[in-house]
């Protein structure tokens, strides 16, 4: 008896890891790009997020495709093929940060060069945490590190709060400025596109869980 | 708070009877010790595959099942295999009535050199019925039975060799349902069969597995996924794992069983 490599299909999958790693890299710097665009009024930058969209949703499909065609060709089973059904739930959840990315750059261009209510800081702070647990997350899916996944989706919790938080601020603001309620719509959206974007990295703990044990975790309720 | 949560999701079946019990079974080709303290139990109305790199002991274990084996003269046995919880290596058992109720399908089709009506009456004939009216019925019910009655119905006295391997091969089990047995083992049996007659044949065990058990041998472990209930696999003589097929090709617990099942073994 000898160990036999799979040598094509352990290639093609480095290969869509690879490009995986690519689409979370982009989305996520376009993630902190388009609050940095929304902090400094900046219109161009924000167009471009919209238009680097493309990018990552073809990256995206890329990914789909070549899993798809990877499962056809291979017949991978258990673990392998485990890693393909993540990969591509992955890149799913990856694909709409970069979703929630464009959105903010849209309020940013609604918003215009309306001056800034105060309490935007807010927003600054909600995403360096947000943008803190995408990056460690997506090392520990490199990595396929379970405990220290568990320990990142427990972050949520504190974005959450951030939050509800955030909006209530937002809210009383509105209330005694009530001819600032339009930007602050806005930026209550938007502060709601940082709070999903945290789900998504549980998520992806969640499907990094799943990969190594085969059953399903529910990390955050 | 506890907030990690396993879900659970597994289907829990009603547990089927067991109809063959194989207990503490090892088996010696001379000095050779091809199986080792096997223990598997095989269930009625399920198809059991069994996998398993080459010489790891998957085709003597199912020809131990009909006591095949036997005509190895330097094979030594022991442990038990109850069949219907009757040992079959008790010295009172007769082989000829235990392969009565145990059917088998070999890896290359093996009809006789006769025409397919002949084929299908022969065992019948041999148990002793010679009632054409019966022998007819018979034939006619076995066909169907092997999915091939409406390809050969109307030249039933051509000579079975005339027909391609597929349909060789359905005739063979059709030849092994006449005997209406309990069990039917199967040796890789479509191995020498292009992809569509290998389909063809997979179908039919899905029909088979309702009126009989089934233990299949096979190579292709796609081939046990896709038609299988539960699966052991073989390694060097010894069972390493055995598992509804589901759990075998998604979360195996032996990671040799991952390894072979995920081709980087054999």
């Amino acid at each position: 008896m000898r160990m036999v490599g799979r040598e094509k299909f352990d290639a093609d999958l480095k290969y869509v890891q690879d490009l995986l790693l690519e689409l979370s890299n982009t989305a996520i710097d376009t993630l902190n790009n388009a609050i940095d665009h929304l902090l400094d009024h900046n219109i161009e930058g924000a167009l471009t997020v919209i238009n680097n969209d493309i990018h990552i949703n073809r990256l995206d499909e890329e990914i789909n495709d070549r899993v798809i065609l990877l499962i056809a060709k291979q017949q991978p089973v258990a673990t392998d093929l485990r890693r393909l059904m993540v990969l591509v739930k992955t890149a799913g959840d990856m694909e709409r940060i970069g979703d929630y990315a464009v959105n903010i750059a849209k309020e940013t261009i609604r918003i215009g060069k309306d001056e800034h209510i105060p309490s935007i800081h807010l927003l600054d702070e909600m995403r360096v945490k947000t943008i803190h647990m995408l990056k460690q997350i997506l090392d520990a899916f490199v990595n396929e590190d379970m405990e220290e996944a568990k320990l990142i989706a427990k972050l949520d919790d504190d974005v959450d709060e951030m939050y509800g938080k955030t909006i209530k601020v937002f809210l009383s603001t509105g209330i005694e400025n009530p001819e600032q309620m339009g930007q602050i719509t806005q930026l209550s959206f938007v502060c709601r596109y940082l709070e999903r974007s945290a789900d998504h990295a549980t998520n992806i703990a969640e499907q990094l869980l799943f990969l190594l044990k085969g059953k399903h975790y529910e990390l955050n309720n | 708070m506890e907030q990690i949560l396993e879900k659970e999701s597994k289907i829990i079946l009603p547990t089927k009877d067991i109809v063959y019990d194989t207990q503490q079974l090892n088996l010696w080709y001379g000095n050779h010790h091809a199986l080792k303290n096997i223990d598997l139990p095989i269930r009625e109305n399920e198809v059991t595959a069994i996998i398993g790199p080459s010489g790891c002991g998957k085709s003597t274990y199912i020809k131990t099942l009909n006591r095949m084996v036997e005509l190895v003269p330097t094979v030594k046995t022991t442990g038990k295999i109850l069949y219907r919880e009757r040992n079959i290596f008790d010295a009172d058992y007769g082989v000829e009535e235990l392969r009565t109720k145990v059917g088998m399908v070999f890896q290359k089709p093996n009809p006789f050199p006769k025409s397919i009506y002949d084929n299908i009456a022969y065992g019948p004939r041999i148990h002793g019925i010679k009632n054409k009216k019966i022998l007819d019925e018979i034939v006619e019910k076995s066909l169907r039975g092997a999915a091939i009655w409406d390809e050969v119905k109307d030249r039933l006295t051509t000579n079975a060799y005339s027909l391609s391997g597929g349909q060789q091969q359905r005739i063979c089990i059709a030849r092994c349902l006449a005997i209406e047995p309990d069990v039917i083992l199967m040796d890789e049996p479509t191995s020498a069969l292009d992809p569509i007659s290998t389909l063809k044949v997979e179908e039919l065990i899905q029909q088979l597995k309702e009126d009989y058990s089934i233990i299949i041998v096979t190579h292709n472990m796609q081939q046990a996924a896709r038609i299988s209930d539960k699966t052991a696999f073989f390694l060097n003589g010894e069972v390493v794992e055995y598992d509804d097929t589901d759990i075998i090709f998604s979360t195996p617990s032996d990671n040799r069983t991952e390894d072979y099942i995920s081709g980087r073994f054999g």
